[in-house]
């Protein structure tokens, strides 16, 4: 461990923010970054469920009514490139530029200047990304998954997605670099590894997922491009290369990808549970051992994506066993949350809302995940609606109901003010109430057939389609409740306590609301 | 806390990791084909020609249905076909067939066959003693050829497997042909 010396370093000032939009594109600050990216991903989250939007008005009904097939195609490509990229890492990040420094007792990031690149990377390639909608030929359409042959045969627009995704990837690879550094290195003395809250840990098993994927997609993605461009021959089978290939990398990339979604999620529920049902969390280091487990199997399940292109039946064997061993340390996961609310005495705030409805919604998708998994079902599944019905419950109210969760559960610590508690409660259950509405009937029409990404469909499909373009317009408008909650309690509100929640344990709670610029830069004792 | 230093030493060593990734996505691509060679997982079969088969002389009733699939590439302007749709094998016996192809654009055309076999577990089973996938294909305009095949499917073809379909997919390599080429 590190020793406490009072040694000062050159960034040890004691000025706070410089003012206007210089403190902004030049800080360090691991909370004003922090709060940039944020802002960012509740930004594109309006682009990304706009795009969400004109997908469901097109299929309220059978037949071509709103957009042209091509424009219907590039928003569902591009839909799940901004929530992906745009969204929901870039709000995990966010949280861990606020919290994790916190919680360990650092000062700032280990590498404060890192960190400003790797935030100040994301509007750009945002905007070279979100451009080749208006360029000739259109933005990708082949989907986000970028298969070859297909993604190679649009327009040109294609050479800015490539280099837009590598934009992203070397912003999260940096980003992850610094979480990395930071936790090993600016802990407080005492803080060891496993006193560290669950947050902190999740954080860095993600971040080590991302420093080992995010290069092969990186990989993956430089091969279309000379494939395109340049006259490699990766993916054509015409010069022996094999498109199947493109899907074994990108999925050895997109499945532990799907764990960075969702990890940081685990770790965010771990704080807010034991909060609310005031008890330790039950199973400590389970939790520690099960996320470093789902870590690891996330490397050996890829072909589960793939299982209709024709494997060995061996190899289909060992892919449905091996995405099924998951459901173990999950399960764990799930069980001990419930250990913790047992006989606790809870109290339902916003934040445990999200966090209860996160529990139950994360875990039917969990158990649609289970049904896809098994081979031959998964034939009939394959590429319908089920499999939407599938990712959008866990990373909807899985994914999703975290990041709103945790909002609601440390924005007093940000802001200094309590949020509107009302408001966000109706934000709750509107939102869980058109959610439902809006993925579950998927499950419907995913069974009975109807494809996915195409947008037209048979006439019996009809009815619980606009049940669920019903379900999509009532939730996405219901976020405008959120966007307006933040805004109120960004400009004021009830003041909030140092501590904000009854229940509440851990090192952010006990500095003042709004957190001081700098916090912890003598370290803290810990018990 | 550490000093900005040990920082760099972190931050280094999880570089090399990220450098070391980016290498490993190349290196599935090798990987990724001798694992196809050796079990035949994308239905790829030798591009090598094989050696006639010693017949053991057993008299075998078992007969294999082979069919014949041509696709022409998209951006090709070709006509492919079979000349025979399907044939009934002997596991172990030699048989001919043919594809006929015609390049119908005015231009001469280099073509290349590329053949796959399903199912993928028949791929190694399945050898050519002569292929004209084994070679390009030139064409003067609006030229046609018949081309040869000659194959064996092996006696250890696995009991389960009684239809196998060979498939061809015609892609135009988009070279000019060499007029004074050896073949």
């Amino acid at each position: 461990m590190s020793t406490a010396t009072t040694e000062h370093h050159d960034h040890h000032d004691d000025h706070g923010p410089a003012y206007g939009w210089k403190r902004w594109l030049f800080t360090t600050n691991h909370k004003d970054i922090g709060t940039l990216y944020l802002l960012f991903s509740l930004v594109m989250f309006f682009i990304g469920g706009g795009m969400a939007l004109i997908i469901r008005a097109e299929l309220w009904q059978p037949g071509l009514q709103i957009v042209d097939p091509l424009f219907f195609n590039s928003m569902t490509t591009m839909h799940a490139l901004v929530m992906i990229f745009g969204v929901v890492m870039p709000a995990f990040v966010g949280l861990a530029n606020w919290m994790i420094p916190m919680m360990i007792g650092g000062p700032d990031m280990a590498l404060p200047r890192l960190n400003n690149w790797s935030f100040w990377i994301m509007p750009f390639a945002f905007l070279l990304l979100l451009s080749t909608l208006f360029m000739e030929g259109g933005g990708p359409a082949g989907g986000w998954t970028l298969y070859a042959p297909l993604s190679l045969q649009g327009g040109d627009s294609f050479a800015f997605v490539i280099f837009s995704i590598h934009f992203m990837g070397i912003s999260s690879v940096m980003g992850s670099i610094n979480i990395v550094a930071t936790i090993f290195n600016m802990r407080a003395p005492g803080m060891t590894l496993m006193k560290m809250p669950l947050f902190v840990w999740t954080w860095l098993i993600t971040a080590y997922l991302l420093i080992a994927v995010i290069p092969v997609l990186a990989g993956a993605v430089t091969m279309l491009l000379t494939d395109r461009y340049f006259g490699t021959s990766f993916f054509s089978a015409a010069g022996g290369g094999d498109p199947v290939m493109y899907q074994h990398i990108f999925w050895f990339f997109g499945h532990p990808e799907v764990y960075i979604l969702i990890l940081p999620a685990f770790g965010i529920m771990s704080s807010i549970i034991p909060t609310f049902a005031r008890k330790p969390l039950f199973g400590y280091a389970s939790m520690v051992y099960a996320t470093a487990s789902i870590a690891f199997l996330s490397f050996i399940v890829w072909a589960h994506h793939m299982f209709t292109v024709g494997m060995p039946l061996a190899g289909e064997m060992f892919f449905m066993f091996a995405t099924m061993m998951i459901s173990v340390p999950t399960g764990v996961k799930v069980f001990n949350w419930m250990a913790t609310m047992w006989r606790g005495s809870m109290t339902f705030e916003t934040p445990m809302l999200f966090a209860i409805g996160f529990l139950v919604m994360f875990t039917i998708g969990g158990l649609s995940g289970l049904m896809l998994a098994i081979t031959p079902a998964d034939i009939q599944y394959h590429d319908t609606y089920f499999v939407v019905a599938h990712f959008h419950y866990v990373l909807v109210p899985g994914a999703i109901y975290s990041i709103m969760a945790a909002t609601y559960y440390w924005i007093p610590k940000w802001t200094g003010n309590m949020y509107d508690e009302k408001l966000g409660k109706i934000h709750f259950w509107i939102s869980t109430i058109f959610l439902n509405v809006l993925f579950f009937p998927m499950h419907f029409v995913g069974l009975a057939g109807m494809p996915r990404r195409i947008p037209d469909y048979s006439l019996q499909f009809a009815d619980w389609n606009m049940v669920a373009s019903i379900g999509a317009f009532g939730f996405g408008f219901s976020q405008l409740i959120f966007a307006y909650v933040v805004i109120k309690c960004m400009k004021g509100g009830e003041k909030a306590t140092d501590e904000v929640w009854e229940g509440a344990d851990g090192l952010e709670w006990t500095v003042a609301s709004p957190a001081p610029y700098h916090t912890f830069e003598t370290p803290p004792t810990i018990k | 806390m550490k000093t900005m230093s040990q920082h760099i030493v972190i931050a280094g060593k999880l570089s090399v990791l990220v450098v070391a990734m980016f290498g490993f996505g190349y290196l599935m691509v090798p990987i990724y084909n001798v694992l196809c060679d050796i079990t035949g997982l994308n239905g790829k079969t030798s591009s090598v020609a094989a050696v006639a088969p010693q017949t053991s002389g057993e008299k075998s009733e078992r007969r294999v249905i082979v069919e014949f699939v041509a696709v022409v590439n998209s951006s090709a302007a070709w006509t492919f076909e079979p000349v025979q749709r399907s044939m009934e094998v002997e596991p172990g016996k030699t048989y001919n067939a043919s594809y006929n192809v015609k390049n119908l654009s005015s231009q001469p055309a280099v073509g290349q066959a590329v053949p796959s076999v399903a199912p993928s577990a028949a791929a190694k089973y399945f050898n050519k003693i002569e292929c004209f996938c084994f070679t390009r294909q030139e064409f003067e305009a609006n030229g046609s050829k018949e081309m040869p095949l000659v194959f064996f499917i092996e006696e250890d073809l696995p009991r389960s497997i009684d239809r196998v379909t060979l498939s061809y997919t015609y892609f135009d390599t988009g070279e000019k042909p060499v007029p004074a080429s050896d073949s």
